[in-house]
């Protein structure tokens, strides 16, 4: 792999920028792998990495139905904390947190991660009391987190609307270490460095089927169709997020607890800086807001809340969004709104994601990603990456199984139970 | 914007309405068995294509209905009174 610089960035510029190679290639399948990953998002790509960078599985494909990061992986709206108290998702994200920390580096790939702060408003004493409960609990648990008072918020960010009749701004809760990445960079970094390692990453190719010998899983069929479309494999991973359903019907797996709900995000035109932290707000309300590198400002809010596979947003939500901006952020009223799409995901019915084995030899599931599967991508394919290869899961992911419902050892952040809308 | 046919109100937009979900979970007697009361709620078959759901008109005529909708394309196919006895009542 060419390293990259900023001896080679200079070197690039004086040479007419022709020193670039190609980061990942268009490999035929082999037959034979010893893993599979079917997705080629974030998680699957950064589970193919991990695979082969710790545990030295180099024989390895994703296969991926459409381009890399197509889906999710680039759909969100490129938050990443670890703002989480319940045991199970605590460990998870902060592990993901500490991966992102050092992701540049270890990728060689600027992932533009920005430690620029997550700042949750909080507007009734109920909301602060819960908040107080949830950030005192993420303190004992070794991750960072502060209150600022109203004053504190009012310097930090001039231009909210603090005195708004009715519920106004009580201060906020602060995960200072938390922020925003640039998400093709994260995909582009994973593919490339995975590549660099030997993986094959094989885009339009869509598994249509499982192949099975004696109850297990042994490869899967593709849309490459005939013999050369069957690949065989001693393992399969699916990290298929928005469509896991689908897949695990055809790998027999049988009903999961999850709904498939679409999410939408907005981005304006660029502007200059104006917004310096994300800034959320949920209870009354729900709405996240960044400002993107190149000046849009990204920001999104509930579900579209029904079942959907459809990658398009309804407007009743895209009023609800503009409306909750313009309360907390009247100064944006006259920016205009430059693009709106939806992506599609798996609520799960606490809320939180499983990685896991299944009871189908063979076949590994990583899924239940609701809202926020960005953040966790490192710490996903790093703890996937780890149970494929050890058939056993790494300490931050242990408690992320599917047999926790059946259990009644929910791990349900919000208190919503099992109503997958609400999540 | 989806437009649910009510049998009561005619078509009306989908934000007066609250969505409660999957129409095809039968919840078990109370003492039936763990497994069934797992499947009935955890488990979904979260199809992609038509899908026979809940919708609550909250903000109209505040009836239940059963909705056949498909998930990928929108396209509702028509929606009836889940409370079998009224619809019947309604013929």
């Amino acid at each position: 792999m060419q390293r990259y610089s900023a001896l080679s960035v200079l070197w690039g510029g004086l040479t007419g920028q022709k020193n670039w190679q190609k980061v990942w290639g268009h490999p035929k399948p082999k037959p034979h792998y010893d893993v599979i990953v079917v997705g080629g998002g974030g998680h699957g790509l950064a589970t193919a990495y991990y695979l082969a960078k710790e545990h030295g599985v180099r024989n390895v494909a994703v296969l991926e139905k459409g381009w890399l990061g197509g889906g999710n992986a680039g759909r969100n709206t490129t938050i990443v904390r670890s703002n989480y108290m319940i045991e199970g998702n605590t460990e998870f994200y902060e592990h993901s947190l500490k991966l992102w920390e050092n992701l540049s580096h270890e990728l060689n790939y600027n992932v533009m991660f920005s430690q620029r702060a997550h700042v949750n408003l909080v507007f009734s004493p109920s909301q602060r009391d819960a908040m107080a409960r949830r950030y005192n609990l993420m303190r004992l648990n070794g991750i960072d987190g502060e209150f600022w008072e109203p004053e504190e918020l009012k310097r930090r960010i001039p231009l909210l609307n603090m005195d708004q009749g009715r519920f106004p701004i009580l201060g906020a809760y602060v995960q200072p270490r938390a922020g925003t990445a640039r998400h093709d960079a994260v995909n582009w970094g994973f593919a490339r460095a995975a590549t660099a390692l030997g993986v094959d990453i094989i885009q339009n190719c869509e598994v249509t089927g499982f192949i099975r010998k004696a109850g297990a899983l042994i490869g899967v069929e593709t849309s490459r169709g005939g013999v050369s479309g069957e690949i065989y494999a001693d393992k399969i991973g699916l990290a298929v997020a928005g469509h896991t359903s689908v897949l695990a019907a055809r790998a027999g797996l049988g009903k999961l607890p999850i709904e498939t709900h679409k999410l939408q995000a907005y981005v304006s035109e660029p502007i200059k800086p104006i917004i310096d932290h994300v800034i959320v707000f949920g209870g009354v309300g729900h709405f996240y807001i960044s400002q993107s590198d190149k000046g849009g400002l990204v920001f999104g809010g509930d579900l579209d809340k029904y079942n959907s596979y459809a990658q398009k947003g309804n407007l009743p939500v895209y009023e609800n969004v503009m409306a909750a901006c313009i309360q907390i952020l009247p100064c944006l009223g006259r920016v205009k709104l430059l693009r709106q799409w939806a992506g599609v995901m798996d609520m799960s019915m606490d809320g939180s994601p499983f990685i896991c084995k299944t009871e189908i030899p063979g076949l590994y599931l990583n899924a239940g990603w609701c809202y926020g599967g960005f953040k966790a991508t490192p710490g996903s394919g790093h703890t996937f990456a780890h149970t494929i290869a050890k058939d056993e899961p790494h300490w931050a992911n242990r408690l992320l199984t599917l047999d926790r419902y059946r259990k009644g050892r929910l791990i349900d952040e919000t208190g919503h139970g099992p109503t997958p809308k609400l999540h | 914007m989806l437009r649910i046919p009510c049998p009561f109100c005619g078509p009306r937009d989908h934000s007066e309405f609250s969505y409660e979900g999957d129409a095809t979970v039968k919840y078990p007697a109370l003492d039936a068995s763990e497994d069934e009361w797992f499947e009935a709620v955890f488990l979904r078959d979260n199809p992609r294509g038509p899908h026979r759901e809940l919708w609550h008109h909250l903000y109209g005529c505040r009836a239940f209905l059963i909705v056949e909708r498909d998930t990928l394309t929108h396209e509702i196919r028509g929606a009836r009174l889940a409370h079998q006895p009224t619809a019947e009542a309604l013929k």
